[in-house]
């Protein structure tokens, strides 16, 4: 078990580079947007990515609902927390791609707006996590997961129902590909699927252990002789 | 439109974003293993 999370990351670090030689050189320019499109093997499986993350947030949030297993609470907390990391690269890199194709940094459009809301319900259930210290934190915190996770679908789909000046989705769009772009977007969306979990993996140990600290520090506490208080 | 600025910032701007969190999160694995020498010393309390 000691050997695995290097081996992992090791296997993560070629795939990851080689997903960006694919992306970088490999990958055929687009015609209209040039270089630039390429923005889209970062963007794209970072969004898939964050989907998923809030998705595993939302089921680990059910189950710390129903069976109020700390395991369970503790995946919630790192899929969130990863989720928001990733999400905050769609932020980023989807402005620096719009500034040269559409001539704007953002736009109120329907797709936009529900990401930044996305990432925002996000970021207020790390806040609520990590300044609110009451026994009913969790429960709080799962209940904002189940709601939060309503928006996922809602910023997937709304380029579907609503006008906007997002393209349509690769996945199920009715639009048409190239299928070695295809190949390199799947390829960047393993690599960074790969490294979310091995991210994810070494925050739940990261989390265990904080909780094992602060249980050893209350018990240092109950067992102090002068009774005091730290 | 070649647009090879935007693609070195998009490309930089994610492994910063990445980096920096890493960084956070080994930070805290170095203060938390600092907490447990601490309470492994005997009859010490802060």
């Amino acid at each position: 078990m000691k050997k695995t999370f290097p081996i992992l990351g090791i296997l993560t670090a070629i795939l990851l580079s080689y997903a960006l030689y694919m992306a970088l050189v490999w990958a055929p320019t687009e015609r209209t947007m040039g270089n630039v499109q390429r923005i889209f093997y970062y963007h794209v499986p970072s969004a898939w990515t964050a989907f998923i993350l809030f998705f595993v947030n939302f089921a680990a949030s059910i189950v710390y609902l129903i069976k109020r297993r700390p395991a369970a609470d503790i995946v919630a907390l790192v899929s969130a927390e990863v989720g928001v990391v990733f999400c905050t690269v769609v932020l980023i890199t989807g402005p620096i791609w719009a500034r040269p194709v559409w001539g704007i940094w953002w736009t109120w459009d329907m797709r936009l707006t529900s990401t930044l809301v996305l990432w925002l319900i996000y970021v207020s259930y790390l806040f609520l996590r990590r300044f609110s210290s009451g026994g009913q934190t969790p429960l709080l915190a799962a209940a904002l997961a189940v709601l939060g996770a309503l928006c996922v679908p809602f910023v997937y789909f709304s380029i579907w129902f609503f006008r906007t000046q997002h393209p349509q989705p690769v996945m199920g769009g009715g639009g048409s590909i190239d299928p070695r772009m295809l190949h390199v977007l799947l390829i960047n969306w393993l690599a960074f699927s790969c490294f979310a979990f091995l991210v994810c993996w070494s925050r739940y140990r990261l989390e265990r252990l904080q909780r094992d600290v602060d249980q050893a520090h209350a018990m240092e506490s109950l067992m102090d002789p002068r009774g005091s208080v730290r | 439109m070649s647009g090879n600025p935007y693609l070195f910032a998009a490309y930089a701007a994610t492994w910063i974003i990445h980096i920096v969190y890493l960084g956070t999160i080994v930070s805290r694995y170095s203060r938390l293993k600092r907490e447990i020498e601490e309470l492994k010393k005997p009859g010490v309390r802060s």
